[in-house]
């Protein structure tokens, strides 16, 4: 049988699962009922030093159910596919529902938003790498950092990690959904010594197809040139200044804009943006988007966990928040409409500017190019922002050295308002596309 | 007491009707290329969790989790399969995968004896079934109302109970064949307040490897509420944190996550073994003020962090990592012992079956001083007192690391006066002890709430430490 075949015959299988959880919850009384179920398997190696160190044949699968008896409403999971166990966990769900209390905002996505047509997104694309080839590639990647510069003195090693499975989504509106999807992805990290003390960088490369993933050459050579690059970071003194987030580490930021637009953040009132919707966040150069139905896409989905047809959407337009990013249990709780976000955002983009990164640099003058952040110090009832970073001092445009054990500190809404401009650097390996973000002025805690 | 190995085989093996015979065969199958050591770890859990937001208990979860992981190993090298199948068959099968890390080689023979752990820390309880359902809902019930009853500022509430049941069984080439049975409770409180237009954010919780009752005891649960408030009504009144480095107190119990992050992940024997750690072949070397001592103690009876045995099957120990300022040892697994010539110290652990053991922490904390905290405090001309601390992470690599604080105080002329808001702190690993210049002698140990996590995989942890005095540290506030 080949893949694609197999893969439907799995499908069908795992579409009959549903099918059969949906059954068993009516059976037991509940008034409406939503499953779902995944199965993936992957190969994960690691190469260090020239050698392979370790090799995971990974097989993950679970089903989980969400019962409502009306307005009460009761879930179980479960890693264990035989019969029995299925039926355990639909009475588990059951029984949950006994016990919690009847919520007039709970229950299903409403039928009418239902996706009514599955495109073929182009997600699945399995690589059938044998373990001897993937240790190959990772011994290629690892040693292309190493020859870089006698600076280089250790390394973690190269990591090939090949993933693909199938998720299937069915609720008792009789909406049933499933996809194939595929990920690939070669890393690589080393370590560099200069008067004593180490640093350590990486890069990665990840795709849906493995023909997407860049050399492995030229993936090994950019981890090496980035850990060179930190060696001799130091200390700078506390100040206040402009700051570029690099554009492979920009996307945290987007990330707690998406949390405070997020409906679980409203309706608790723990959201900085609470009751911004209309007003503007951003200056009004900055768009932000999300299209679900990019053929290829990381983030790319038909529906959401909920069933609900995804669409695009303008986040941001000039400036002003036009949505939140509701699913169906939040969007009652504020009197409004789900818009296809429960569990999630898909293929979420700023429109890039016209700078480069240099163009960027150039653009801040003096200031701090940020190449890495640690913690998680935000405060998103608040927007108060708080964490540790990393990267290089930058003056007349032209960065000066690399710069380490430092902090940056402000207000999430303030550094939305003072986005001065966004790089065309635009960073394609995740769910969140950016380019590099200028910031008009952060406060950094140093010496 | 009932035999936790007896309890394991009956959950993990009996249903499959495997025999401890089976699990000679695969060990034997495991080893026959050049595969040096191997083992099975079989896992069966529970895990369930209320959740209680708005005054109705909103949520609730079940989640049913088994299988078997198969490790073989050969040098450095490390092959690992897993299934969710705990049947002869699937066994075989993750076994072929496994052991062809190793190409060809020699046949081994393996019997498994038992091995009784020298204690258990804990019951062998499933702390699900220590409450009824209506108990638990009645809790958290009484839970919100507490919150509600402190402040009328409090807008939301949210309060979760969650309970974890695991059973697991390993058998490893050396001979090993032991088993756990471990329990694990949480409770949480997330609180929201509000006053003129301000909104700020309290939370508290605790958790311990017992029944539900822990949370009834000494009131521990009401206490939670009381805190979350506390803390959330703190906040509403915090200035702008300062920046710049300075002298910074940290109080006592939780705020050891510094240990855990700035020293603890820096001396897992993995990272020390690779040379990639920034204490790294330092083993001797001051790396601490005179008077710190530093210990990763899993043998502590009933706590979070604690393990009878840990996921290869070796008792858990309390390791000495910094004895008067020195660095005594590193925290080893099996596999990277092996490989450095030393012995396990009990800390190889693993998230789940599914997961390869590492060297992983238990409860690190920091042993007691002469100081009297307020001395402490009185002694600090201008400083910050940082009391409550969200997450931390470090780069053991360069040995920089953070970690944030929630609830943090200004001190001037050695007095606490005004909060300030939540700010990160940041520092260099191998140097922050250094600065510890006064050790008070109130250690405490953290209420139960940490997870660690490491090359993706969680586990529960704990930490401790008294208030401690660190002349130099950089403060991430605003107010430069
Ligand atoms: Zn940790």
């Amino acid at each position: 049988m080949s893949e694609q075949n197999q893969m439907t015959t799995r499908q069908a299988q795992l579409e009959q699962m549903v099918h059969d959880l949906l059954k068993e919850a009516k059976q037991l009384g509940a008034s409406s009922a939503e499953a779902a179920v995944s199965s993936d398997s992957g190969l994960s190696i690691n190469v260090r030093k020239g050698d392979v160190e370790t090799i995971e044949h990974t097989r993950d699968q679970g089903l989980g159910i969400t019962v409502y008896f009306d307005k009460r409403k009761g879930s179980a999971s479960t890693s264990d596919f035989k019969p029995e166990a299925i039926k355990d966990t639909v009475r588990a769900a059951c029984n949950i529902a006994r016990y919690t209390n009847e919520d007039p905002y709970t229950g299903l996505a409403d039928a009418n938003r239902m996706a009514t047509e599955l495109p073929d997104l182009d997600l699945y694309h399995p690589w059938d790498i044998t373990p001897e080839a993937a240790i190959e590639l990772g011994i290629t990647c690892e040693a292309a950092a190493l020859e870089l510069d006698n600076r280089i003195s250790n390394t973690e090693g190269a990591g090939i990690n090949s993933h693909s499975g199938l998720h299937v989504y069915g609720n008792s509106h009789g909406f049933i959904g499933g996809y194939p999807s595929s990920r690939h992805s070669l890393s690589c990290s080393v370590i560099g010594e200069q008067d004593g003390a180490m640093q350590r960088d990486y890069w990665y490369t990840v795709g849906r197809k493995s023909t997407e993933l860049e050399d492995a050459t030229a993936v090994g050579r950019e981890a090496g040139e980035r850990t060179l690059a930190r060696l001799g970071s130091r200390k700078i003194s506390t100040r206040q200044t402009p700051v570029i987030f690099r554009s492979d580490i920009a996307g945290g930021l987007l990330r707690n804009l998406v949390g405070a637009i997020s409906g679980s953040s409203l309706y608790r009132k723990a959201s900085f943006l609470l009751d911004h919707l209309g007003k503007p966040i951003f200056p009004d150069h900055i768009q932000i988007q999300e299209n679900p139905l990019i053929p290829g896409g990381l983030g790319s989905a038909s529906f959401d966990s909920e069933g609900v047809a995804t669409y695009d959407k303008q986040i941001i337009r000039d400036g002003v928040l036009e949505t939140y990013l509701l699913g169906s249990y939040s969007a009652r709780k504020l009197g409004m409409q789900s818009t296809a976000n429960a569990g999630g955002t898909h293929n979420l983009s700023i429109t890039p500017g016209e700078h480069n990164l240099e163009g960027l640099l150039k653009e801040m003058g003096n200031g701090l190019l940020i190449t890495e952040m640690m913690g998680q110090g935000v405060n998103m009832v608040t927007g108060d922002y708080s964490r540790g970073a990393a990267g290089f001092w930058v003056e007349n445009g032209e960065i000066q050295f690399p710069v380490e054990e430092i902090t940056i500190a402000g207000n999430l809404k303030q550094m939305f308002a003072q986005l001065l401009a966004v790089g065309n650097d635009e960073e394609r390996r995740s769910n969140i596309r950016t380019g590099s973000l200028l910031i008009e002025q952060m406060t950094v805690a140093g010496d | 007491m009932s035999d936790t190995i007896e309890i394991a085989r009956n959950t993990l093996l009996a249903p499959a009707s495997l025999s401890e015979q089976d699990l000679d065969r695969v060990m034997d199958q495991l080893l026959t290329s050049q595969i040096d050591t191997a083992d099975l770890y079989f896992q069966a859990s529970r895990l369930e969790s209320w959740v209680l937001e708005d005054g109705i208990i909103r949520d609730g979860n079940y989640n049913i989790e088994q299988g078997v992981g198969v490790r073989a190993i050969s040098g450095e090298k490390t092959g690992f399969a897993y299934t969710d199948e705990i049947a002869l068959p699937s066994l075989l099968e993750a076994g072929r995968t496994a052991r062809a890390i190793a190409r060809a080689g020699a046949d081994g023979k393996t019997r498994l004896s038992r091995t009784t752990p020298p204690r258990q820390l804990y019951a062998p309880i499933n702390p699900l079934e220590t409450m009824s359902e209506e108990e638990k809902i009645t809790l958290l019930r009484k839970l919100d109302a507490e919150a509600r009853k402190q402040d009328p500022r409090v807008q939301q509430v949210i309060a979760s109970l969650v309970a974890a049941h695991d059973v697991i069984m390993v058998a490893a080439s050396d001979g090993t064949l032991s088993g756990d049975v471990r329990p694990l409770v949480r409770c949480n409180v997330h609180v929201i307040v509000e006053a003129d237009g301000r909104r700020e954010q309290g939370s508290s919780g605790g958790g311990a490897r017992q029944g539900f009752q822990f949370f009834i005891d000494e009131d521990r649960a009401l206490e939670y509420a009381r805190e979350a408030v506390r803390q959330a009504l703190v906040n509403l009144e915090a200035e702008a944190a300062p920046a710049g480095t300075m002298t910074v107190v940290l109080g006592s119990g939780w705020p050891g996550i510094l240990l855990h992050e700035a020293i603890g992940h820096g001396l897992e024997g993995d990272f020390n073994r690779k040379g990639t750690s920034a204490f790294a072949g330092r083993i001797g070397e001051k790396v601490a003020a005179s008077g710190c001592t530093v210990v990763d103690d899993g043998t502590l009876p009933g706590r979070r962090g604690s393990l009878s045995i840990d996921d290869e099957g070796t008792p858990s120990e309390c390791t000495t990592l910094i004895e008067d300022g020195l660095l005594k040892a590193y925290m080893q697994d099996k596999h990277n012992a092996h490989l450095m010539g030393t012995h396990s110290t009990g800390n190889g652990r693993r998230e789940s079956y599914a997961h390869l053991p590492l060297p992983r922490m238990t409860n690190t904390y920091m042993l007691p001083g002469q100081h009297d905290p307020g001395e402490i405090i009185a002694s600090v001309k201008n400083g910050l007192y940082a009391v409550n601390f969200g997450g931390g992470q470090v780069d053991i690599t360069s040995g920089k690391f953070v970690f944030s604080a929630s609830e943090a105080y200004l001190i001037e002329n050695g007095k606490v006066t005004r909060p300030v808001r939540g700010a990160t702190l940041i520092g260099s690993g191998p140097e922050v002890l250094t600065e510890v210049s006064m050790i008070g002698n109130d250690l405490a140990l953290d209420a139960g709430v940490g997870t660690c996590g490491k090359e993706g995989q969680s586990v529960p942890v704990g930490v401790g430490q008294p208030t401690l005095r660190i002349d130099n540290l950089t403060v991430g506030g605003t107010n430069a």
